[in-house]
Formats: C-alpha cells, sequence, structure tokens
C-alpha cells in the first residue's frame, strides 16, 4: 500500500512563493509514489477557484494564449490527473467556513469542502503530515 | 529516536528568525534528536559560502546536515561551487523522503 | 494521536476573522478528538498575557461586535485539557514576566524542548 501525506495549506493564490513549493511537494510526493491528501485552510481555499482566468500581458506584448499564465486550479487538476494515472489518493479538502468567508463558489470537480476534523481525519490515515504556514 | 526537519523559507537575514531556529536546533540536537534543516525559496540565502552568518557554522559544529531545494538555489543565480561546505544542494524529493521516513517538518 | 500546535505569529487578520485562526483550529481539532495542545513561540508569547482586549474597531457605521477574545480562547483551551506553554526566552526577551501570564499557562524553556517534543506523535509549526 503506498504511503501517503497530509498537507495543509494556507496562502491564497498570487501572494506568495510558499504555494508554489507547496504544489511542487505535492508534485514531488506524487511521482514518488505517494498519495496525497490536502486540507486547504484560510486563503488556500482559492487555490481550486475554476473562476480563476487567463490574462495577456501587454508590458511583454504577449496575447492570453502566449502568456499563459499560471491558474493554481489548473495545478490542482494537473495534480489530480498525476494521481489518477498512477492509481494513487489525492483528495483535496477546503475548509468550509474559509469557503464561506472568500466567496469560493466554484471549485475543481473532486474537491470537496469540510472541516478541521476532515484534517484530522487525514492525518489519523496518513503516514504523516505537514502544516504549510502562512505569514 | 525523534527526527525534525526544520524547513526554512525566509532569508536569513531578514530577522533573527533563522538565528532563533538554529537555537532550537540546538536544543533538539541536546536532548538527542536528530535534526536536519532544507532551505528552500529565499532561505537558500544562507547557503553561500561567503554569506556573513554564524549559523551555518553552528550547524556543522551539531552535525546537523543542511539541505538547499535546488531550484531556488538556480533561481538566484546560487552555484554548486558557491555553496558553504556544509550545506548540499538537493530536490524537493528529499524532503517527501524524509516526511516519508516520519520526520517531525517544522515549516518557516 | 497526541499533537503540538507550535504557533508563532500574532494578530495576524484576527480582527478580520475574530479570532486566530490557529487556536480557532486547534479547538476544533479537540473538538474533533485531537489530543493536542500549544507551545507559543516568538511573537506569539504575547498571547499569554492577562488583560488583552480587541474591542471598539469601529469603519463608518459599522462595528465590531465579536472581538477577537484570545484571552478567552487560551483560557478555554486550558480548560478543556489543553496544555498552553510559552517559551520563557521569548517572553523574557519581550519583557514579559511570570505574573503577567494567563492562569494556567506554563513557561517552558527551550533547554527541554527536545524531550517536550518527542512526547508527540505530530509536531506542526505555525
Amino acid at each position: 500500500m503506498p504511503k501517503t501525506l497530509a498537507v495543509l495549506m494556507m496562502d491564497a493564490p498570487y501572494e506568495q512563493t510558499r504555494t508554489t513549493t507547496a504544489f511542487r511537494l505535492l508534485d514531488a510526493a506524487l511521482r514518488n509514489g505517494y498519495g496525497v491528501r490536502v486540507f486547504a485552510y484560510e486563503g488556500a481555499v482559492s487555490l481550486p477557484l475554476t473562476l480563476q482566468k487567463a490574462h495577456p500581458n501587454a508590458i511583454h506584448g504577449r496575447n492570453a494564449e502566449e502568456e499563459a499564465h499560471p491558474t493554481p486550479h489548473v495545478w490542482v487538476s494537473a495534480l489530480m490527473h498525476l494521481a489518477q494515472t498512477k492509481g494513487l489518493m489525492f483528495d483535496w479538502v477546503n475548509c468550509g467556513l474559509c469557503v464561506d468567508e472568500r466567496g469560493v463558489t466554484d471549485v475543481v470537480p473532486g474537491v470537496r469542502r469540510g472541516s478541521p476534523a476532515d484534517f484530522w481525519k487525514m492525518v489519523a490515515e496518513s503516514d504523516n503530515a505537514v502544516v504549510i504556514p502562512t505569514r | 529516536m525523534s527526527r525534525y526537519l526544520l524547513i526554512e523559507s525566509r532569508d536569513p537575514f531578514e530577522s533573527n528568525g533563522f538565528a532563533l531556529r538554529c537555537e532550537l536546533a540546538a536544543a533538539l540536537v541536546a536532548d538527542g534528536a536528530e535534526v536536519a534543516v532544507f532551505l528552500v525559496e529565499n532561505g537558500v540565502l544562507a547557503a553561500r559560502r561567503t554569506a556573513d552568518l554564524g549559523e551555518l557554522a553552528q550547524l556543522a559544529r551539531l552535525r546537523v546536515p543542511v539541505l538547499a531545494d535546488e531550484f531556488a538555489l538556480r533561481e538566484r543565480g546560487i552555484t554548486a561551487d558557491e555553496l558553504a561546505t556544509n550545506v548540499k544542494s538537493a530536490s524537493l524529493d528529499a524532503l517527501v523522503t524524509e516526511l516519508g521516513n516520519g520526520a517531525k517538518a517544522l515549516w518557516n | 494521536m497526541r499533537v503540538l500546535q507550535i504557533i508563532e505569529p500574532a494578530h495576524r487578520a484576527t480582527l478580520e476573522e475574530q479570532d486566530d485562526t490557529v487556536l480557532w483550529f486547534t479547538r476544533a481539532l479537540r473538538g474533533a478528538g485531537a489530543a493536542a495542545d500549544v507551545l507559543l513561540v516568538g511573537t506569539a508569547v504575547g498571547y499569554a498575557v492577562r488583560g488583552q482586549t480587541s474591542a471598539g474597531l469601529t469603519l463608518g457605521a459599522w462595528s465590531q461586535r465579536q472581538p477577537p477574545d484570545i484571552e478567552h480562547e487560551i483560557t478555554k483551551l486550558i480548560e478543556s485539557g489543553a496544555t498552553v506553554a510559552a517559551l520563557s526566552e521569548d517572553l523574557s526577551r519581550r519583557g514579559i514576566t511570570p505574573e503577567a501570564l494567563i492562569d494556567g499557562v506554563r513557561v517552558q524553556s527551550r533547554h527541554g524542548l527536545g524531550r517536550l517534543l518527542a512526547q508527540y506523535d505530530r509536531v506542526w509549526k505555525w
């Protein structure tokens, strides 16, 4: 049975490099055969928001397609897909009260709404758990 | 024996946080724990041999291994030959391995 | 499974959230059955001080009805059976004396921290 890691993330998109590092960690875990369980707390609940839109970049003279600006919900989907192709666990739970506060309505299919009790369940069911805090 | 992984993401020169966490590393080692440090993001600014930072020498005296995210090093133009002697470049795979082996990770 | 929550930042969006979200999370974890304790370090040792109040925020005609009450949160955690400790070296750096602390808050030195952390299955730094 593959090992699994639980990861709690807090940062909203586009604010901290920590977000990219966290996604790189999830990607590395999956590529190394670990299942992952993610609990998104506070601003991180916006990461799987499908209303994010890529945009052009006039300063660089790039249209939207050329700019190919990252939208974190695509990152979430990419990791889900990677997990599926490798037959690994991928679970993403958004903290429900944080969702309500921030109006995060449309999310990547498969992302669940939950509470700290879900994080506790993830921790109990995983081989290890790490909290990636915000500042 | 407990193993701890201190993940340092912040510039060690912007505050005394890195210094304080090196004190934590010393305290953990004194109590018999194994400790490793993983520098990510601006934390890799601690990795240059020429950096004016006593904490790396302290970690070396404590025999605390220090890894630095190779991606973050490249982002900041820090080459392998610039690294302090007790710092090794590593991918995040090493971080995954530590977590998979049960290290208690404290992310700063 | 025993959990130690090491909390360092303080007063981060606490007025907007009407809570410290990590203390709140800790209470929620304990409600879900986790044996979670708290170690306040760095800026967060200030949370151990008696007499804090965040009341009185007004913006135009809006006024806050439920300001965050950190002292209450710390007290409720202690009453629920959690150990809440503050790092002595960080208290003394900030000139906070033991007499100023909320009843029930323990003082933990950096010396012996390894032995303390070893008692927990999970240690998370916030």
